[in-house]
């Protein structure tokens, strides 16, 4: 039997097929029409049962006949399957941060998640690097070759920005300004870990595990080996589809 | 048939063109909140209607009983004790500020980053939409929480005739010696203000009063423990928001008529939610009217509210005044010993609250708790954490939330309670 999960991010859509392992999964950008993207994505696989999870789930699972997971307990329960001794998932995606901590049998014990603020987010991250002119990819590399280290106190994105903006008229370093701000995200989320326990093994997830130099920061601030899954972006889609394969 | 309110509200004062803004917005979500959910008790039909003539009806008996010469007075906390106000033969209604509306006004005066709720009063009195505040003959300020206390002296400026009752911070007998003299005070500012003079006779009325309708929310409460839920927890706050402002004599009938229906369905098994729905004890802020937005998503992500831990709850109804006194220093005593265990997060230690919390999750069989606290208000942001540490030491699952009136933060407030009750029903 074919279980599909989709899941329907701020930034982007991926939907995973599952039948004993993964037989397909995708990663696209979401757009401005989710459910467009959804139907497409959608077109032309065939599953038995479809779990839908990410923020635009409530929008997209009724009218693609899917039922709704949040995405907490489809992160937990993709880690969970790559890797059975996962304690505390960290996702980052567009709009949101959750850390979760596993039970030994992979249920989510706690979580914390951000509240409305897109401090700390992949949004985030964009809009920084935006204003350090570089891609979000050159963004993570330029951190990592900083060879001298300034603070940066908001988290806000606003107030960061004209922090940076500051830091830039002083003439500091721009490889210096981004590792501060990849320090001030690290801190944020390593402070989430703290409240929800931190248990190891630590699975960093979502897109925002793509980022090296965060990857790196939250290794050396939490003192312990930060996993990534080779596609970090499909943890939440597999979840779903688990889930689609279990029965919620 | 719909009766014509405007020339009442222009005599008011109000604005209408903002006021018609408000009502429909109001009634929407109410339509949206309320009137969508299934099998709710017949006797809500009743909170529908008080909700429908919230600021008809209602208004025209509070401005018809000024004409007789009663005063009405308004106020923001459960530590201004109605036995009081009812005794004077005047009438009490609890001021709602529960809707994001005039924040730009209010905003004009007030630092960003104050709490929703003092936000919503200026706003509702600054944007001329509150009948109740217009007219009420004194309101009755308390200093429960520095951004109140400080706020009331911005607000006198324009509402003048705001009294401000002081509300002690811990527990020791001084503090007790204090919310009495407090009480006294209030007493004598009621006679001045009336014209009556409050003897043991009616202040015994008066405590009977609410008293029967502190009874007839326990009974209510009581008649929640049982499972299945037979009320929604959104209709058990619109009874807990609408006991502050309705005639405490018909509210307690109506409420005692639903109870007398819940017992019908208790008998019957009937339910407002599927088998295996999660229990859910709501604890912190008050949620005033019609702020409705966390009951909304909770039962909305499939979860069930069983009870209120807050003074828009049970401590509202916990504890009777004693009756039996003869002499008003007695009664006033009484009066002072009940609301004197009241464990509002402005207490500081307040061990009580957290037993009470525990205690609660027992009671009303919750599988957990959610922790409701508006941005901005420290007491509860604060004592937040205290709540969750004895929660979790216990083994109850809890989840924090901090928000404000705003509608932004629903999808994430949504994702939130959903991953908690994924989490509790595993």
């Amino acid at each position: 039997m074919t279980s599909a999960g989709l899941d329907v991010g701020s930034r982007t859509i991926g939907p995973v097929l599952f039948d004993g392992g993964v037989v397909d999964s995708v990663v696209k950008d979401t757009g401005i029409k989710p459910l467009e993207r959804c139907q497409q994505l959608l077109n032309g696989r065939s599953y038995n049962r479809l779990v839908v999870t990410g923020y635009g789930r409530h929008l997209v699972a009724p009218l693609l006949g899917g039922e709704v997971i949040s995405e907490i307990s489809a992160y937990a329960a993709g880690a969970h399957y790559l890797y059975p001794d996962s304690g505390t998932v960290i996702d980052i995606g567009g709009q949101d941060i959750k850390v979760i901590r596993l039970s030994d049998q992979g249920a989510v014990v706690r979580f914390e998640m951000n509240d409305r603020c897109a401090a700390g987010t992949g949004k985030f991250l964009e809009v920084m690097a935006h204003t350090l002119e570089v891609s979000l990819s050159e963004f993570a590399e330029l951190a990592l070759s900083a060879s001298k280290f300034v603070q940066i106190n908001s988290l806000c994105t606003v107030f960061a920005e004209s922090e940076v903006v500051s830091l830039i008229a002083r003439g500091e370093e721009a490889s210096a300004i981004a590792l501060a701000l990849h320090q001030a995200v690290a801190k944020r989320i390593t402070g989430m870990v703290h409240r929800v326990g931190l248990k190891e093994r630590v699975i960093f997830a979502g897109g925002v595990a793509r980022n090296r130099c965060l990857n790196e920061l939250l290794g050396d601030i939490l003192g312990v080996e930060i996993t990534v899954p080779s596609e970090p972006q499909i943890v939440g889609a597999l979840g779903a589809a688990l889930m689609a394969g279990d029965g919620i | 048939m719909t009766t014509d309110y405007r020339p009442m509200w222009t005599s008011l004062g109000l604005d209408l063109e903002a006021h018609d803004i408000l009502l429909n917005v109001l009634g929407q979500a109410y339509q949206d909140t309320f009137l969508s959910q299934k099998n709710r008790p017949e006797g809500m039909s009743y909170l529908d209607f008080v909700v429908s003539e919230v600021h008809g009806l209602r208004i025209k008996e509070l401005q018809d009983a000024r004409s007789e010469g009663r005063k009405v007075i308004g106020t923001f906390c459960v530590f201004v004790p109605d036995e009081l106000i009812l005794a004077a033969d005047a009438i009490s209604v609890g001021l709602c500020a529960g809707a994001e509306f005039g924040f730009d006004e209010a905003e004009r005066l007030l630092p960003r980053n104050t709490c929703s709720l003092i936000k919503s009063f200026f706003g509702f009195k600054l944007n001329r939409v509150c009948p109740y505040m217009e007219a009420a003959d004194l309101l009755v300020g308390e200093t429960t929480c520095d951004g109140k206390k400080k706020a009331y002296e911005i607000f006198k400026g324009i509402q003048p005739n705001i009294y401000v009752m002081e509300v002690p911070q811990m527990k020791t007998a001084q503090d007790r010696a204090l919310l009495k003299s407090e009480y006294l005070r209030f007493k004598e500012e009621l006679e001045r203000l009336t014209g009556v003079t409050i003897t043991a006779e009616r202040l015994k009325r008066g405590i009977q009063l609410v008293n029967n309708r502190r009874e007839a929310l326990s009974r209510l409460s009581a008649l929640r423990v049982a499972r299945p839920a037979p009320l929604s927890g959104l209709d058990a706050l619109l009874i807990n928001q609408v006991a502050f402002y309705d005639d405490p004599v018909r509210f307690t009938g109506a409420v005692n008529k639903i109870c007398d229906e819940l017992e019908g369905r208790v008998g019957a098994g009937e339910r407002v939610s599927p088998k295996g729905t999660p229990r859910i004890l709501v604890s912190g802020c008050p949620m005033a009217v019609p702020n409705w937005k966390l009951a909304a998503i909770i039962e909305g992500s499939g979860g069930v509210i069983v009870g209120e831990e807050s003074c828009v709850g049970e401590w509202g109804t916990r504890n009777l005044v004693v009756e039996t006194g003869s002499d008003v220093d007695t009664l006033m005593e009484a009066i002072v010993d009940r609301y004197f265990k009241v464990d509002c997060a402005i207490f500081t230690p307040n061990p009580e609250r957290l037993d009470n919390v525990v205690d609660m999750v027992a009671r009303y069989k919750a599988d957990g708790v959610i922790h409701y606290a508006l941005q901005f208000c420290s007491p509860y942001t604060v004592e937040s954490y205290r709540v969750e540490q004895e929660l979790s030491s216990r083994g109850i699952p809890v989840l924090r939330i901090e928000t404000d009136y705003s509608p932004e933060d629903v999808g994430q407030l949504k994702t939130r309670a959903e991953a908690f009750l994924e989490m509790i029903r595993k």
